[in-house]
């Protein structure tokens, strides 16, 4: 078991190491940095003197080892275009994303679950052919449309919810939430729900294959055959032996999910990393473009160490030694 | 007491209805275990399944009685049904490794099954988990019963199995090949057991299986059933002794006797392709590509290691050893037959004679020439012509998705012996001729046909290349009993025709007395025993073959029709 | 007849079932009517000569004031919104396609030769997927388009937005075939049809593609049309957010995102109409995969 986690803990730096290196190459080779950070005024000495002070003129592997010691000291250089602190620009930007991240998150579980299970123990039912049609549907319209139409709706014809911002926010440490007010909860809706409806779908699709195949198994016939209850059979048996391989997904989406807010934040103009990343492409701001890399593999990675432990806890294979 | 009268089960399907089964009659008494024997297709497991009432859909039960005491089963809502379950009918699978939920201890399992039907409370039921499993063999129970199932062996599993089908006190229990996954050892534990709890707890069973051996050896009555129709039905001895039906008949003909050695098996001359046909065209390919050289084996010292499950980083994981030292001489010309349960090693010793894993040390030599071994063996070497395969499994040894002709042409182009294409599929179709199938075999693609034949092409493939040692791995275990006969006699002709030298890999005793000259027997990748087959038999020296011969169910010399 | 269909159980299950054959005729008409585009279309949406400003923001022809010549109506410039789609489908099909065919042919290429050597092939193979699996598809595909912003002189990039859009897309779909392909293959190398062949000393190449290829087609067909979708999807997300493809040759996503502009002012046809095309396309493709998955995993049917 610690062998298993250690394992995953070093794939887990590999992963890093190599979107590190991904963020440095672009950082290096996509334009000059000496001629992005200074003006057309600057003289070529000065040039010079600057690149060599920034140790430009070291050889690569040297160069890449001081940008990973500065990014884990948690110095991100700065940007090009506002030329303030990367560190800075995306702290104040994380809230804003995370809070919209997870909310979609859970939304697509508390009702994808539920609504995989339902289908997947009533396969030939009405209701099972009317939801699996409409998340084909649902897979099927991107994004922004979901967002557009969402908008239109809500926004322009019925005039219930804002269509762009955060609403009201509340400061807590240096944590920007918009969790705590009403107003804040208002503007959050339609960019969750959008953000939540492609997981959702996936996730309903995810749990219905995988429960039906459990269904399907030697255990779960044998207890029919011994007549446990049908509903110890559906909730303690099969969807436990469902969520080992689900929880892997969902750990993998999640990184789908603070992707996809890109395209969520520029429709709601959500003020969250998404956005910042956007504007950085169009300005070709290589640093906030890189930084912005490296944190979001970083969630990925840690999300996924997150479902190892999950993964540990639920099933005693992993935990459990052979006696 | 179990009664079902002209049962029939229906699979409706898009085609128009398939019947399962029909016209089935059975009892079965308290304490009576009820052997069910037939060969695969034969509506056996469909049957078992209808009685106790999980059919897979879109299966039901078109017509018949199907009662149990004074309950009558047919008439049941699904809730009472499932209710019985259980209670009073339970069910032992064939895969202990699959059949117990991987994520709750044995003790939430059998817990959970005692007050599904009988309202105790949790430490009562958990005295009477104890209890059972003490009863069935299981020591240190009141610790063991906190253990996942994965933290036991096979066999301990299946007694698990066993204890959960028996906690509730049922009337009857459906065993669905239930020694079928187990080693000889842990299948006659798992037989006493089953018997003893049919003589002492009055249980009834209702054994499903393929191997008349272990009807043989506990079974107090046998139905026998073919394509979903009862044969015959009677007390085991007279079945098995005095078959009156043909096909009962014809079916104990063709069980490899474990005690002597027979020339052929007799076939129904109806089942078709059975024997070689001689004198065509490539037959004489084949004499003439060998020139009457008789190639032997030799292996001295093998061993291959495996890297073994990795515990730790720091750590080089323990190696693991598949084979240690593995002497052996196959003679020119002969057949040597290799035994061994699942687990020994047989098929890691066929992979590293044919180059697809590499032993750690030891040398091979094919008549007088070293074998290299795994990746050091070119890719043009000559072994990769003279040493041909017969594999175990001819559902996946033929590619499904190149026709016939394309499998068996390959080993003529792919080794330049013959160049016109013309002339390639003439040979391939006399080749099919000469292992018993139709030449318009061609153009047709695997899944067009069955096991037996599968194996025939397979057959035809190996001789395309005109080997002159042949590996069987297995080569019948994934077939019927009849069709296991008609390729056994199939590759004792061609041995006799061409001279062939053949290890003979099988983890049935039986069947190698019937094919080897020589045997040695393997276990955990150490030869245990060498020696001549008769000499084998007649007087094994090793503990552990002594135990094997012991072991394996047979049936009585008195029943045994006189081949 | 019966005896036919039961050999082509595809073929059989697709006369069965009304919502692939929907499917198929809605994708078969969406398709044609893009591939023909330049001779269906009454105006070459490229060239500005052949429409004019007076016609612009012309409601559908149901609609008071509509011009009958222009069926679903005009944009502001005077555009026929039949022929923008038109040729918008066939713009996000060509990207979509292009880059499908590039991704399969290397994921598949690549996966193929990881589950056949295995070991240190496959492990970096593998960690290279994880690595792509740790940034999402839409994230590597912009990731892409800015480096080549920052890389190539601003005259070459309008000339090369297509080809920078279509290696961005297919940069971002590889893992998928070349997971898929791999896990297929490890299954495959376990059979013994596999081994005969390896045995008797064939090439690697043969056995990979004569072999093992062709029985690993099924998954890889699925993955084939729901990346399809992803890929269309993807094009048109990037060109709503406007790095993909500029508004004098859009595409699906850049007529939509033009059309936002009109979402507010009443003319909702400019943004409706390309989305209606979309999202019917890109249905129709997943209706066909799902039955596709259907025929070759009959287990979850």
């Amino acid at each position: 078991m610690v062998y298993f986690i250690l394992k995953r803990l070093v794939q887990s730096v590999f992963v890093m190491l190599a979107v590190a290196f991904l963020a440095f190459s672009l950082f290096r080779f996509v334009g000059d940095p000496i001629t992005q950070m200074t003006g057309v005024e600057t003289s070529v000495a000065d040039q010079e003197r600057l690149r060599e002070d920034l140790g430009l003129n070291d050889p690569f592997v040297f160069q890449f080892m001081r940008f990973t010691t500065d990014m884990l000291q948690g110095d991100f250089g700065f940007s090009y275009r506002t030329r303030q602190p990367v560190a800075e620009m995306i702290a104040d930007r994380i809230p804003a994303t995370l809070e919209l991240g997870i909310v979609a998150l859970l939304i697509s579980l508390a009702v994808g679950v539920p609504a995989g299970v339902y289908t997947a123990l009533r396969p030939k039912g009405f209701a099972t052919q009317a939801i699996l049609m409409t998340t084909l549907v649902g897979v099927s319209i991107p994004t922004f449309v979901i967002g557009i139409m969402l908008i239109f709706i809500f926004g322009v014809q019925l005039g219930w919810l804002p269509t762009f911002g955060r609403g009201g926010t509340v400061q807590i440490g240096g944590w920007e939430s918009s969790l705590f007010t009403i107003e804040g909860w208002r503007a959050l809706l339609l960019p969750a729900i959008t953000l939540g409806v492609y997981q959702l779908t996936l996730t309903m699709r995810l749990v219905r294959a995988e429960m039906m195949e459990v269904m399907r198994s030697d255990y779960i016939r044998f207890a029919m055959a011994r007549g446990v209850p049908m509903r110890k059979l559906h909730y303690r048996h099969a969807l436990a032996n469902t969520m080992v391989p689900v929880i892997t997904i969902i750990g993998l989406q999640f990184g789908g999910v603070i992707a996809f807010s890109i395209v969520t934040e520029s429709v709601f103009q959500w003020p969250g990393m998404g956005l910042l990343f956007l504007e950085s492409i169009r300005f070709v701001d290589i640093p906030v473009m890189g930084v912005y890399l490296v944190v979001i593999a970083f969630f990925f990675v840690l999300v996924n160490l997150i479902v190892d432990l999950l993964y540990v806890a639920i099933d005693p294979r992993l935990r459990v030694k052979d006696v | 007491m179990l009664v079902i009268k002209d049962l029939a089960v229906k699979f409706p399907s898009r085609f128009g209805e398939f019947t399962a089964i029909e016209d089935v009659d059975m009892t079965i008494k308290p304490g009576e275990i009820h052997g069910l024997v037939g060969e695969s297709g034969a509506g056996k497991s469909t049957l078992g399944a209808a009685v106790i009432g999980l059919l897979s859909s879109p299966g039901y039960i078109a017509n018949g009685e199907l009662s149990l005491g004074n309950t009558n089963l047919r008439n049941l809502t699904p809730d009472q049904a499932h209710e019985i379950r259980g209670d009073r009918i339970s069910m032992i699978f064939q895969d202990p490794q699959t059949s117990l939920n991987p994520l709750m201890t044995i003790e939430d399992q059998l817990i959970e099954t005692i007050q599904a039907h009988s309202n105790v409370s949790d430490s009562a039921a958990r005295k009477r988990a104890i209890d059972l499993l003490e009863e069935i063999g299981i020591k240190n129970a009141a610790e063991r019963i906190k253990a996942y199932p994965h933290q036991f062996s096979g066999g301990m599993r299946q007694r698990v199995v066993i204890a959960l089908a028996i906690c509730t006190d049922p009337e009857l229990i459906i065993a669905d090949e239930p020694t079928t996954a187990l080693d000889v050892a842990v299948q006659s534990q798992v037989l006493d057991l089953i018997r003893r709890l049919a003589r002492d707890r009055r249980i009834a069973f209702m054994l499903i299986t393929h191997d008349i051996g272990v009807i043989a050896q506990i079974a107090d009555r046998v139905t026998v059933m073919r394509k979903g129709k009862v044969m015959e039905t009677g007390d085991t001895p007279q079945v098995l002794g005095a078959p009156t039906h043909p096909y009962t008949q014809a079916l104990m003909d063709a069980v490899p006797p474990l005690d002597r050695r027979i020339a052929r098996f007799r076939v129904p001359e109806d089942a078709g392709a059975a024997g070689v046909v001689t004198g065509n065209t490539a037959e004489k390919w084949l004499l003439e590509g060998q020139q009457h050289v008789l190639t032997g084996l030799t292996l001295q010292d093998i061993c291959v290691r495996f890297a073994g499950p990795r515990t730790s980083l720091f750590r080089k994981p323990e190696p693991y050893a598949a084979l240690r030292d593995v002497n052996l001489e196959v003679r020119p010309g002969s057949i040597m037959g290799l035994v061994g349960e699942s687990g020994s090693g047989k098929s890691t010793l066929a992979k590293a004679i044919t180059g697809l894993n590499t032993p750690s040390s030891g040398v091979m030599r094919l008549g007088d020439e070293i074998l290299p071994a795994g990746k050091a063996r070119s890719r043009h070497h000559s072994s990769r012509q003279l040493v041909q395969m017969v594999f175990q499994d001819p559902y996946s040894s033929l590619n499904s998705r190149h026709r016939i002709g394309a499998i068996l042409t390959e080993p003529l182009w792919f080794y330049g012996f013959v160049q016109d294409a013309r002339e390639r599929a003439r040979l391939v179709a006399a080749m099919l001729e000469l292992v018993g199938m139709a030449p318009d075999a061609i153009d047709k693609y695997p899944h067009q046909f069955s096991g037996g034949q599968r194996q025939r092409i397979a057959v035809a493939r190996a001789l395309l290349a005109r080997p002159r040692f042949l590996i069987c791995d297995e080569p019948t275990s994934a077939l019927d009993v009849s069709i296991q006969a008609e390729i056994l006699n199939l590759l004792k002709d061609l041995q006799s025709m061409f001279g062939l030298t053949i290890l003979f890999i099988s983890h049935n005793l039986a069947v190698v007395r019937q094919m080897a000259d020589d045997m040695a027997v393997l276990r955990n990748g150490v030869i245990e025993e060498r020696g001549t087959t008769e000499d084998l038999f007649a007087r094994p020296k090793a503990k552990y073959t002594q135990k094997l011969l012991s072991l394996t169910p047979v049936m009585p010399r008195e029943w045994q029709s006189v081949g | 007849m019966v005896a036919f269909l039961k050999r082509y159980e595809g073929l059989w299950l697709f006369v069965h079932s009304p919502a692939a054959i929907i499917a198929a005729i809605v994708a078969m008409l969406i398709v044609s009517g893009a591939a023909f585009a330049p001779w269906i279309a009454q105006v070459n949406p490229y060239d500005l000569s052949s429409f004019s400003l007076f016609d612009g923001l012309l409601p559908p022809f149901w609609q008071e004031g509509a011009n009958p010549q222009y069926l679903l109506g005009t944009d502001d410039q005077g555009r026929d919104m039949i022929s923008s789609i038109l040729y918008g489908v066939r713009l996000s099909l060509i990207i979509g396609l292009a880059a499908l065919a590039i991704a399969a042919v290397l994921g598949v290429g690549l996966g193929l030769a990881a589950g056949y050597y295995g070991g240190r092939f496959d492990a970096i193979v593998m960690r290279i997927a994880d690595v792509q699996l740790a940034l999402p598809a839409i994230l590597t595909a912009l990731l892409i388009d800015g480096i080549a912003r920052g890389i190539l002189p601003a005259s070459m990039q309008q000339d090369l937005r297509v080809a920078v859009l279509t290696v961005a897309i297919a940069l971002s779909l590889w893992v998928n075939f070349a997971r898929t392909a791999r896990a297929s293959t490890f299954v495959q190398m376990n059979k013994e049809y596999v081994q005969a062949a390896i045995m008797m000393g064939q090439r690697p190449s043969r056995v990979m593609f004569v072999h093992i290829l062709p029985n690993i087609l099924g998954p890889l067909l699925v993955i084939m049309t729901v990346d399809l979708a992803s890929a269309i999807l993807l094009e048109a997300t990037l060109s709503f957010l406007g790095i993909g493809l500029p508004a004098d040759s859009p595409s699906l996503g850049t007529l939509i995102r033009i059309g936002m502009q009109f979402l507010l002012s009443g003319e909702w046809w400019i943004l409706w109409f390309p989305t209606l095309f979309l999202v019917a396309l890109v249905v129709s493709i997943n209706i066909l995969g799902d039955f596709l998955r259907d025929v070759f995993n009959p287990r979850l049917r």
